[in-house]
């Protein structure tokens, strides 16, 4: 209620208010950017966040970039590859690469950077993206050998992505806390000054590599600041001194492009949203989720389109599968439940709630979707007594006791590969609430297969049975709104990663 | 002396319940591993932080391995930024110091007077006045007043950033917007115990035997009134530091109120622990502060 009325009076009253902007920053050279949420560590191995990914795109590089536009993995620090056998790849790197601090970039940065970070001991904070590795080698100065611990197929996903080269020297002497403070990198922008999670100050790296498949950086200076409220966000854009803000909310974002200000591009995530049911009985052997017919009465009783409509807008669509569209192995032809609430509440007489049930429903963000959620579910019988929970809080509920139903959302980490939602949540983990023998084993197949026919296949199979039993009911995809000046040149992309290296200036 | 000394003594033996209380309930609210491992991590992760923070020990073993540190000016590393928990706040308290002592100042500034005006006129033009001001400093929600500055003052008229730190501009509308919420109970407080004082008998004493009204305002009847202001503006005060976060949410101004408030949601314990027992000494300096000045203010307390 109190953030409604903070949007709904801030925004009559900028609409009275703003009448002309100044567009200095073109003039300057400097993008002022704001980010919403306070950056732990700019150091990439230690964050978890968003802000994170962002940072770590426009500082460093990684062995291998995928394009956007078009899915292609292309080399960036390497140059080519070959697979020797399905646990190692050897790389070519490239020659003539420095970093921000003019120290050249050798095999050296390559397999330090590896053995750093795979070693659990160092603690790095998301485990996940370097865990498949085992070590690195060095086979010549600009030649490196990659060993796995296992045939990992989204390889090539992980090492274009949130595997950054550090240089050597320099992260042995400061550390993640040092490179937290005064990031080094090879990337297109180098930093100037951190404030920890407050404010960042970036400079165009001109040294960088001619022929990076990120392109030359085209604007001189990058200004980011952390500025917690998105009204003050908007003030600041009205006022001049921001010049690009995003994930602003849906309906600001409306009145931001009826007043023709300001360009207002919307763009999809990655992120989807669903509902989680405890279909293993965790939290009961009695508990209504257990049997298939209420799990099924569930996906029919939500009007999914009505939601995405009225609440979510933009570019989010209705997904069906278990995973997000583009992502490699995400099929989505498999069984699709209607909005039909007579036969929910068929479905649910059948399974002997002819009068319906009571079930705690949990949820820890997007509060507007998820008691819309449970108006649907009312309105079939199953009444819900929602409860919303931090984050940590409902996520440790989960893994220690199980809820009987849950609002959830996953943005993959912005891996567009299957495994990182799917083989996340049904390979029998403490957040795994179905709990499939037969879905694990083809999951296992699918992750560690090297054949791309076989991959899809296995996935397939995994969530075309999950749709079928209705181990999760797949909702919608998330979208996110930027807000930006009209003199800049800039494009979203569906991974939610802003390239600031792509942006320019009209 | 020993009076001072007693209190000293009490005031140490609260910051001690205070970290303890705090530490417990820290513990009980959630699992600090799996906050700091994040949304992406797996079991084995969370399994790895908990141990490798050693957040498996006992209780009691974990407290007493953090009061010993923070005794000897330790604490710690925040989980969260990987920083010392000691150069965090250091930076964004002063922020909030800043802050709080203008607030308290452009309060106290402008809610004696007012109160003054109105007790020597009570029911006048300047009492209702006074009166309105006061309910509409109480009945405005800060995160309001606070966006309608901004859009007066940096939208509209540009005089004023809306955000930030920069300069002394950056600070003005976060410290009307705090001064203003705590300006109504002063105002009160001082109008209720001017009138209370205007009608002693020994106010009335020092108009007979011909001292200026100036005199008998200032030297008589303010500095018997304003003692419960005092005391009320320590508390305010402690409020104020502690209390901030809709204020240097909205203006980001990054202090230690926004900070302490953030740090409960990642359970970045180290950082929230200090913060609690920062916050609790500033409530216990204050109170002390205020106790010495009444003290001095009001010969007849001393003996308590």
């Amino acid at each position: 209620m109190k953030t409604v009325l903070k949007g709904a009076s801030l925004f009559a009253l900028s609409m009275l208010a703003a009448a002309n902007s100044a567009y200095a920053s073109k003039a300057d050279d400097t993008l002022n950017i704001a980010f919403t949420k306070e950056l732990e560590n700019v150091d990439g191995y230690f964050n978890s966040s968003r802000e994170g990914v962002i940072m770590q795109r426009t500082v460093w590089d990684s062995l291998m970039y995928r394009d956007p536009a078009t899915g292609e993995y292309k080399g960036n620090l390497a140059t080519d590859w070959k697979w020797v056998d399905d646990v190692t790849l050897d790389l070519n790197l490239r020659k003539g690469v420095k970093f921000h601090n003019g120290a050249d970039f050798t095999a050296d940065d390559v397999v330090y950077t590896v053995n750093w970070v795979a070693d659990p001991s160092h603690g790095v904070k998301t485990q996940r993206n370097v865990d498949w590795m085992k070590s690195a080698e060095k086979l010549g100065d600009y030649k490196v050998r990659l060993h796995l611990k296992a045939p990992f197929p989204a390889a090539f996903e992980y090492l274009s992505g949130p595997v950054p080269i550090y240089p050597h020297e320099y992260y042995a002497k400061v550390g993640p806390s040092g490179m937290g403070q005064h990031p080094v990198g090879t990337g297109p922008y180098k930093v100037v000054s951190v404030e920890p999670g407050k404010h960042f100050v970036l400079e165009k790296f001109d040294g960088y590599f001619k022929d990076s498949p990120k392109g030359q950086a085209k604007i001189g200076h990058l200004d980011i600041r952390t500025i917690p409220d998105i009204n003050t966000e908007a003030a600041e854009l009205f006022s001049g001194g921001l010049d690009w803000i995003w994930q602003v909310p849906a309906d600001q974002a409306e009145k931001l492009k009826e007043m023709d200000q300001f360009t207002v591009a919307n763009e999809s995530t990655m992120r989807i949203g669903y509902i989680d049911m405890d279909a293993a009985g965790r939290t009961g052997e009695k508990n209504p989720m257990t049997d298939v017919r209420v799990r099924r009465a569930v996906a029919y009783a939500i009007d999914r389109q009505a939601i995405v409509d009225g609440l979510l807008k933009g570019k989010s669509k209705v997904v069906n599968a278990a995973c997000f569209p583009t992502q490699f192995g995400c099929t989505q032809d498999v069984t699709k439940y209607e909005y039909n609430p007579e036969k929910a509440k068929k479905l649910l007489a059948e399974a002997g709630y002819p009068d319906g049930f009571t079930i705690d429903f949990y949820a820890y963000r997007d509060r507007s979707y998820a008691e819309a959620l449970a108006n649907y579910l009312n309105a079939v019988g199953i009444k819900t007594n929602f409860k919303l929970l931090q984050y940590s809080a409902l996520r440790e509920l989960r893994m220690k006791q199980g809820t009987p139903m849950s609002f959830q959302t996953w943005g993959s980490y912005s891996i567009n590969d299957a495994s990182a939602i799917v083989s996340q949540f049904f390979k029998l983990g403490s957040l795994d609430t179905a709990r499939d023998e037969e879905i694990k084993k083809w999951l296992d197949v699918a992750d560690s297969s090297i054949d791309p026919e076989k991959r899809k296949e296995y996935y397939a199979k995994a969530l075309k049975k999950i749709a079928d039993q209705a181990y999760w009911v797949p909702l919608f995809s998330y979208n996110a709104n930027y807000v930006f000046t009209k003199d800049l040149d800039y494009t979203p992309t569906t991974d939610a990663i802003p390239r600031f290296f792509q942006m320019s200036w009209k | 002396m020993i009076y001072t000394l007693k209190r000293l003594g009490l005031a140490v033996l609260v910051a001690l319940a205070v970290s303890m209380l705090s530490f417990a309930l820290l513990h009980l609210s959630g699992d600090p591993a799996s906050a700091i491992a994040g949304e992406s991590a797996t079991d084995a992760d969370i399994a790895a932080i908990r141990a490798f923070y050693g957040f498996d020990r006992p209780l009691i073993v974990q407290y007493a391995d953090w009061l010993f540190s923070a005794l000897r000016g330790d604490f710690g590393e925040s989980y969260y930024f990987q920083l010392p928990v000691a150069q965090l706040i250091g930076d964004r308290l002063s922020i909030t110091m800043t802050l709080g002592i203008c607030g308290i100042s452009f309060a106290i500034l402008t809610a004696v007077p007012l109160g003054v005006a109105a007790a020597v006129r009570p029911n006048s033009m300047i009492d209702r006045m006074a009166l309105f001001i006061s309910v509409m400093g109480q009945a405005m929600p800060s995160f309001w007043f606070g966006l309608v500055l901004v859009v007066i003052f940096s939208i509209k008229f540009r005089l004023l950033p809306p955000s930030g730190t920069e300069s002394w501009k950056n600070f003005i509308m976060p410290t009307v917007v705090l001064g203003y919420y705590a300006m109504p109970a002063i105002m009160r407080l001082t109008r209720a115990g001017m009138l209370d004082v205007l009608s002693a008998d020994y106010v009335r004493t020092a108009r007979a035997k011909g001292a200026s009204e100036m005199r008998v305002m200032f030297k008589h009847a303010l500095r018997n009134a304003i003692i419960p202001v005092v005391s009320l503006s320590a508390v305010q005060m402690g409020f104020m530091l502690g209390g901030s976060i809709v204020v240097e949410s909205i203006f980001a101004l990054h202090g230690a109120g926004y900070l302490a408030w953030e740090s409960i949601g990642r359970n970045d314990l180290p950082t929230v622990q200090a913060l609690i027992l920062i916050f609790a000494l500033f409530y216990i300096v204050f109170t002390f502060l205020s106790d010495l000045l009444n003290a001095w203010l009001d010969p007849r307390m001393r003996v308590g």
